[in-house]
């Protein structure tokens, strides 16, 4: 302990503090404080770049998940419009030949009651013509023939007779 | 596989260098005072842990010669007095300055008469007047190299930075200390205000580990291991710590809460010591354990040279081989300890209640 205290130099302990002073304020400005900060921009700009590949893994995920529900739902919508438009083909072939049916059906019923008219408007002509020429014969029978009453008579029944026959 | 070689050459060069130098100072004692090797290697090895005010690099005993420089020296003795230390001639002349006579003895400079007469006291210690010597010593040069070695280093790395992310070169080196010191030290042991320490306590760090790795080198430089110099460090810790004690730092020394009031008047003047005792046992650790490893290191080389035989030579050359690569270890874990135990500290002394809500019994009664 004597010789601690005899070998103490107070000029070494004064130029030790003196140096290290000095020494710490000249490295706090021109090296600790620069290398720190360095550091810390360093070190917030690997966080950062770590935490934004993080988000656009995440981004991509969400992005891949969006695309599978969209493709569902393309697949969905495809299959109800597919659906869709069978049945409305069905629909359509089943009404138009329905429709086609009825329209077939009302022209044939228009066409039998053309042709009833047609024919009974022949049948009236005919009828009307054998009495246009019954008349005419019966008038020339009646020029030619009027002479005998009998040979008249006989004419008109003979006539007569043929016309009841149709 | 190159760097290798150069560093197991760089190695060998430097015990090589160190039994160069004790070879020559120990033939020295021999020529010169008739001192047997035994007595040679005490003396040398007492030197080297004190400050010197000269540079030597080895000496040549036959010749009386010492290759190194002188260091200026500076004395406060009724006013300012510079000369260089040669005008000692290693401390067989006096110097006669404004009427006094000032001698060199065992690295010290002391007042005498005329005469150069150095009178002892009763515990062996010479009791004449010591001027306040502020001399430019071996150990002020180490520092100041230190210093301007770390400005320059961390300088570049500084400068480094501006250029790209990734440092190249010697800072590469540099940087996973510098974040060691903040991840490890810094930022557990103080918290979230860790910031306003770092400038410190990567400064201690690297100041204490380069000087402690300077030891290790065949200059002979014994820096941390002078008391002077760890007291200064550790009075700068201590000054910190007290200037950043919060109000609860405070009132744990004078007045423990949670405690009864007698206990809190006996706990106080433990306290206060303890406030003490801490930067003490930093700055004892530090110088013991660097002393300590001084001695030992030198202590091996030293039987290498009384021994002299092929046989126990090598031997001894392969403990100091050892011992020294412990060494180069408890350089850089004294650095450690020391930057941990400040930081701690300061942790301690800048801890806020919110900080650890958990571990703070404080308004709970103990008993």
């Amino acid at each position: 302990m004597d010789k601690l205290i005899n070998d103490f130099s107070f000029g070494l302990f004064f130029w030790q503090l003196a140096i290290l002073i000095v020494l710490i304020f000249l490295l706090k400005k021109f090296a600790w404080k620069p290398i720190l900060d360095s550091l810390n921009t360093r070190e917030e700009g690997i966080k950062d770049a770590l935490d934004s590949a993080e988000k656009a893994r995440k981004e991509m995920q969400n992005l891949n998940a969006d695309n599978e529900k969209l493709l569902q739902e393309a697949r969905l919508q495809r299959d109800s419009m597919l659906k869709e438009a069978r049945e409305l083909k069905e629909r359509i072939v089943t009404e138009a030949s329905s429709e086609a049916q009825e329209k077939a059906d009302k022209i044939v019923a228009q066409a039998q009651i053309t042709i009833q008219n047609e024919k009974n408007a022949a049948l009236a002509d005919l009828k009307n013509q054998v009495a246009e020429l019954s008349i005419e014969i019966a008038e020339k029978v009646i020029r030619k023939e009027l002479s005998s009453s009998e040979q008249q008579y006989r004419l008109v029944e003979e006539m007569l007779e043929d016309v009841t026959l149709k | 596989m190159r760097k290798e070689n150069i560093f197991k050459i760089l190695l060998a060069g430097l015990f090589v260098l160190v039994s160069l130098n004790l070879n020559a100072k120990e033939a020295e004692e021999e020529t010169t005072g008739k001192i047997d090797t035994k007595t040679g290697v005490k003396e040398f090895l007492g030197h080297h842990l004190k400050d010197s005010h000269y540079f030597t690099f080895f000496s040549d005993g036959e010749k009386g010669e010492h290759y190194g420089f002188p260091l200026p020296v500076i004395i406060w003795d009724g006013g300012l007095k510079v000369f260089l230390a040669s005008k000692f001639h290693h401390g067989e002349e006096l110097v006669e300055l404004d009427g006094n006579y000032y001698k060199l003895y065992h690295s010290k400079i002391y007042k005498t008469g005329a005469e150069g007469i150095i009178e002892y006291g009763e515990n062996g210690f010479p009791t004449n007047e010591k001027p306040l010597d502020f001399s430019i010593t071996k150990n002020v040069i180490a520092m100041i190299t230190v210093a301007i070695l770390m400005f320059l280093m961390f300088w570049a790395l500084a400068k480094n930075y501006q250029k790209r992310s990734i440092p190249k070169g010697f800072s590469r080196v540099l940087e996973p200390l510098v974040i060691y010191v903040r991840d490890d030290i810094a930022k557990p042991n103080i918290g979230p205000r860790y910031k306003k320490y770092m400038s410190f306590l990567l400064t201690v760090f690297f100041f204490i580990l380069i000087l402690n790795l300077l030891g290790l080198t065949p200059f002979g430089i014994n820096v941390t291991g002078n008391i002077a110099i760890t007291l200064g460090l550790a009075l700068v810790t201590f000054i910190i710590v007290q200037f950043s004690g919060n109000k609860h730092y405070w009132k744990h020394i004078f007045w423990m809460p949670g405690v009864p009031v007698p206990m809190k008047i006996i706990l106080m003047p433990i306290e206060v010591l303890g406030m003490l005792t801490k930067p003490f046992a930093l700055m004892i650790r530090l110088f013991a354990n660097m002393m300590a490893g001084h001695v030992v290191v030198m202590s091996l080389l030293g039987l290498i040279f009384i021994f002299q035989n092929w046989i126990a030579s090598p031997a001894f050359f392969g403990f100091t081989l050892f011992i020294s690569l412990i060494e180069l270890l408890v350089a850089f874990l004294q650095a450690y300890i020391f930057t941990l135990l400040s930081a701690l500290y300061i942790g301690m002394a800048v801890e806020e209640h919110e900080d650890h809500p958990k571990d703070h019994g404080e308004d709970i009664p103990v008993i």
